[in-house]
This record gives structure tokens, sequence and C-alpha cells, in this order.
């Protein structure tokens, strides 16, 4: 049988929800499981890893010291030595920010094909589905090789549960500081609390249609009360409403939450570049002509800022 | 210092796409400088502006035409060019092996910088590739840049705000990322300055590169058509709000 060993995100110290929708999606294949677990096991961890069919836990024993825990080089060169002491067929992991960071450098220390952001896995086949020229086409790329790597974009598919009882094995990473990348320090940001936009299940997000930045205080109230994340088009982070951390679409983030709630955004190629695998847009605009109101599930025309605040109120 | 920037010729992006049979797309869309390569050779130039005897090389593998792209890249800073040439569409391995065989012919590299992603195939990986095959330390998507005793200090980006600040021996590959400068419009000047300026071109047969074990094959290309059927939501605001919420519970079920 095949073996995929699945690179575990975890945030404080819960397994993550998407984490969970990628092992589902390998589970699809006859193939065992491996979670490879970065931050440190713990009971719960491996509980819910069971209920979702991994059949072995490995703990790859990094270093508790943040300086190399949370330095990218460590944690590929200790992804890297399990997948070869392991002998992994494929190797899963999340294309989010963190795994932007962590997955190539596994597929370069190995020296094997990765295909990034996909949004879906054949692995019978090999073959992974992943968007090319700003999210306009959907390209299946097939990979071939000793060791295949997939980056699975966050919430591409959802969690099932599957119970297993897996098998704890602990792995000795040499923690030694890998030559030359040194990390030296670390922000984790304001905004820890709130859910990261590439995982979130709903995004609320603002456009030029929000005026000022004083307004775009409305989405975040908004967001507040329904636990969505905030998200912006380029011109409200160009004009420094908001920081480029939160700008959706080709030069900012891809998402594929549940739900987009889009406001005062026209939807430009850009924008929808960076959104358009939601599985559920909802346009609010006062332009029924802008060219989102024609690409979405639901469409209110009218003045957002009439609408935010009822929004708001109501929630 | 020798300062190379890999850049891609990407389709624009803001070009429409057509599909050929199912692995080709038309090419006759305009093509440009991969927007994050921008930033890479626009840091090039801010580097090379503080360290005295600095050299910019652009590195480009692709098809004859992408000369342009090379031109592009002078006009904002560049000194030389190499066009590692092919028909070929290559897959990350195939393209990091070459620009890595492009570099080492031509001289010793002190940074390599390029961009995070190249915005056609979305690959995310070349630059991890290169580092590897250099054996260089590499970070992406970076939002400052800067060098103190000898070794490079980047900040990168991580989503929601999150930074982590590294120091890189050197020399070392740097990715760039939006945040790191802001690219300005060439001037007349220099763009025809740099229409003078020499470039290598190499055919990629030539470099007799070894090929990686595995490989990335496109099999197939589907447009990404949106298949949604917009429904309207009306009302005064009020309602408009309550069926916006009673849509989050009832039918998407992200809201309790
Ligand atoms: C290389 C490149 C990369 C780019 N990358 C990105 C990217 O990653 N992300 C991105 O977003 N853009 C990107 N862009 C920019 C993109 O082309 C658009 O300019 C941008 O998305 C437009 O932002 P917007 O929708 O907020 O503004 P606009 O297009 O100006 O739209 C504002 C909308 O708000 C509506 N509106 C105004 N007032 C109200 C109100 N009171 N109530 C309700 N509706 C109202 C208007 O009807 C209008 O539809 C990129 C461009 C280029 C060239
Ligand atoms: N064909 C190419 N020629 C030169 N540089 C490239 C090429 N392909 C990728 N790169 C560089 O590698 C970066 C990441 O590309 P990618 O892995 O395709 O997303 C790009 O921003 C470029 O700097």
């Amino acid at each position: 049988m095949k073996k995929t060993g699945i690179l575990i995100e975890m945030e404080n110290k819960r397994v993550k929800d998407t984490t969970l929708g990628m092992i589902t999606l390998a589970a699809r294949a006859d193939t065992d499981l491996y979670a490879l677990v970065l931050d440190g096991m713990d009971d719960p961890a491996c509980d819910i890893l069971a209920r979702y069919g991994i059949t072995t836990v490995v703990d790859l024993g990094l270093s508790f010291s943040p300086e190399m825990r949370l330095n990218p080089a460590v944690r590929a060169k200790a992804a890297t030595q399990a997948a070869q002491k392991l002998q992994l067929d494929v190797i899963f992991g999340l294309s989010s920010a963190d795994g932007k960071d962590l997955i190539p450098r596994v597929a370069a220390l190995l020296d094997a094909p990765l295909v990034m952001d996909c949004l879906d896995v054949d692995l019978e086949k090999n073959i992974a589905r992943t968007s090319h020229y700003s999210g306009k086409v959907l390209a299946d790329i097939q990979l071939s090789g000793d060791v295949v790597i997939f980056g699975i974009r966050p919430n591409a598919v959802q969690p099932v549960p599957s119970p297993a009882q897996p098998q704890k094995i602990k792995m000795a990473s040499d923690s030694a500081a890998v030559a030359g990348l040194a990390l030296v320090s670390w922000d984790d940001g304001e905004n820890g609390g709130q859910a990261s936009l590439a995982e979130a299940d709903i995004i609320i997000a603002g456009g030029r249609g929000l005026k000022n930045s004083d307004n775009f205080s409305l989405i975040f109230d908004c967001a507040k009360k329904m636990h969505a994340a905030v998200g912006a088009s380029r011109v409200a982070v160009d004009e420094g409403w908001v920081p480029y951390a939160f700008q959706v679409g080709q030069t900012g983030e891809k998402v594929s939450p549940q739900v987009y709630i889009a406001c005062g955004i026209s939807g430009s190629i850009q924008h929808f570049a960076g959104m358009k695998t939601a599985r559920m847009i909802i346009a609010v605009n006062k332009d029924e002509n802008a060219a989102i109101m024609a690409n979405c599930d639901y469409h209110v025309q009218g003045d957002l800022f009439e609408i935010l605040p009822e929004l708001i109120r109501q929630l | 210092m020798q300062i190379y920037v890999c850049i891609k010729h990407v389709p624009d992006s803001a070009a429409n796409i057509h599909i050929l049979d199912d692995i080709r797309i038309d090419e006759k869309v305009a093509f440009l400088l991969n927007p994050y390569d921008e930033h890479a050779v626009t840091e090039a130039a801010a580097v090379k502006k503080k360290v005295q005897d600095s050299e910019i090389i652009a590195v480009c593998l692709g098809r004859p035409d992408a000369e342009k792209t090379i031109r592009s890249a002078m006009a904002m800073g560049a000194d030389r060019g190499i066009l590692v040439e092919t028909d070929d569409v290559c897959d990350s391995m195939t393209t990091a092996r070459a620009l890595h065989a492009a570099i080492v012919q031509d001289g010793s590299a002190d940074i390599i910088f390029t961009g995070k992603e190249s915005i056609d195939s979305e690959g995310m990986q070349t630059q991890f590739r290169i580092g590897a095959l250099f054996d260089f330390p590499v970070v992406t998507n970076a939002a400052t840049f800067d060098i103190a005793s000898g070794r490079a200090v980047v900040t990168c980006e991580l989503s929601g705000g999150r930074t982590r600040t590294f120091e890189l021996a050197m020399p070392c590959v740097v990715g760039a990322g939006r945040g790191l400068n802001t690219p300005g419009y060439p001037t007349f000047p220099d763009v025809v300055k740099a229409r003078k300026k020499p470039i290598k071109t190499i055919a990629l047969d030539s470099l007799a590169i070894t090929p990686a074990a595995g490989s990335a094959k496109t099999v197939a290309l589907t447009p990404l058509v949106q298949n949604r059927h917009p429904k309207k939501i009306t009302g005064t605001p009020a309602d408009q709000a309550k069926e916006i919420i009673r849509i989050l519970r009832q039918e998407a079920k992200v809201l309790a």
C-alpha cells in the first residue's frame, strides 16, 4: 500500500480544521496515512487525528525553542528526514501562508515534483487540479517520481470523520541549526485572534465603496459578529485603509471560504483570481452592472452604508 | 557584487486566456515581466545603488520573444541579460536546473533575487529549487531587504500581518513579495538605454543539464467557468440584511 505523509498544521495547539480536510482528501485513496506532527504532540491532538483516519502519528521531535521550531528550514529538514526514513510515496501539506514556506522547501530538498494550491488530487493517477493564469484556468498536472508532493488549498475539501486506531512513533530529529538561515525575530501580529484569511469559513471584504479607513470599521464590526475574517480589494489596501495582509486577489491571498461577502467591490479579474473558488459569493453593491453582480450567487443591490449597519444590528 | 535576478515572461494578468487542444494556451496575448519579478529587479537596483561596483544580470528561461521582457528588466536597472531559449514549457525542476546552470556558467552570484511566484503557472517553488541546487539559503515573500556585516537581513510576510525576520549567509536566494518595494515606470531614456544593453542567448540543450528523476506534466487545461446563477435580494436594507442572515444560517450553514 502507498504511504502518504501529511504535514499537520496546528493553531493554538489545536489541529486546524483545514488540516483535517486535507486528511479526508488523502483518505480517498488506498493509502496508509502518516501524520507528520511538527508542533508537539499531545493526547487531544492524537485523538482528533485518529478520528479522521490517521494510521500512524509521527512526532517529528522538533526542538521547542521558537528560534528553531519556527524556522522553516529546520521544519523542512525534519520533514524531509522523516519522509526518507518512512519511505513515503506522497506528501501532503496545506498551501497556507506557512505551508508556502515549508512544502516547496521539502520538495527542493527531496528534488521531488510538487503542485501547490491544489483544489483536488487524484492519488491513483497522481494528478492534481490547481489554478493557472491568475485563476482563469484549471490545470490538471500529473506528477511522477519516487515521492510526489501536493500543497492543498485550505478548505478545498471539508473534513469527514473516519475513525482509526493509530500507532504513535517519535522521530529523533537532529535539531542542529540549518546552515545559513537563522530566524532572528518574529511578530505574530495584532490580529493574532482573527481567523486567518485563507482558512476562514466566512470572509467579509471591503473595497473602494467603503470610501475611507474609518468607514472600513463597518466591515470589521460585521466580521466580529459573524466570526468572519476580513478581506479587502487592492484599492482598499493601496489607499492605506487596511494592511496588505488583508488583500484578496491575484497579488494577494487566494481563498476558498464557504461564503465570501464582497462589499463595495466591483469584481475585477484580479480580485476574482483570489476568491472565485469560494463556495458561495454574496455581493453588496449599488451598481447593478458591476462585474461581480453577474458572477455571484446572491446580489444585494443597494448602499452598503445602509445594509451593513442593519446586518450588524440584526446579528 | 554580482546580483542575478530570475525573471519570467508571462501573459498579462488582464489578458483573456484561450485554450488550444486542451494543454496549451493561445499565446497571441500580451506577455510581460512577471509582476513579482518587477519587485525583484527593483530591489536589485536598490542594492546596486548602495553597494558600489555591483552588476545586475537578468536571467530568463523562455521563448525567443522573452527578449522583450529582459529589455523591460533592463529598463528597470538590469545591466545585462541571459536568455536560455526553449520553445518547451518546462516544469519547475527543469527550470531551476536551467537557471542554475546559466548562472554557474556566467559568473559567481552574491545574491539571487526571484519573485515569490509566477502568475501563469503559480508554482511558488522555483526559488527553493535554485537554492537547493546551489546550496544557498532561501527565503520567500520578502518585505524588507538589507545587508549588514556581510549577511542579508530579510523580513518575510506570512498571513494576517505575521512576519519573520531572518539572517542569511550570502550568497542567498530571496523571493520578492509585493511589500518589498514599489516598482516605478521606467523613463524614456531608460528604455532607450536598455535597447543597447547586451543579452547573451543560450540554447537550453547546450546547457546539457541532468534531468530530474521526477517530473510535473500538464495533462489538461480547462477554463474556469463560473457557473453561478445570481439571485437578487430585494426589499428595504433591513429586509436585505435579514435575508443575508437567513442564507448564512440555512443555506451556507456557517452561522449558528
Ligand atoms: C497586476 C495587477 C494585480 C492586481 N492584483 C489585485 C489583487 O490582488 N486584488 C484586487 O482586489 N485587485 C487587484 N488589482 C486591481 C484591480 O484591477 C482593481 O483595480 C481592483 O480590484 C478594484 O478594487 P475595488 O473593486 O475595490 O474598486 P472599484 O473597481 O472602484 O469598485 C468599487 C465598487 O464599489 C461600489 N460602491 C461604491 N460605493 C458604494 C456604496 N455606497 N454601496 C455599495 N457599493 C458601492 C461601486 O459600484 C463599485 O462597483 C490588480 C491589478 C493589476 C494590474
Ligand atoms: N522560466 C523562468 N525564467 C526565469 N525565472 C523564472 C522562470 N520560472 C520561474 N522563475 C522565477 O522563479 C519565481 C517563482 O516561480 P514559480 O515557481 O513558477 O512560481 C518567479 O517569480 C521567477 O523569479
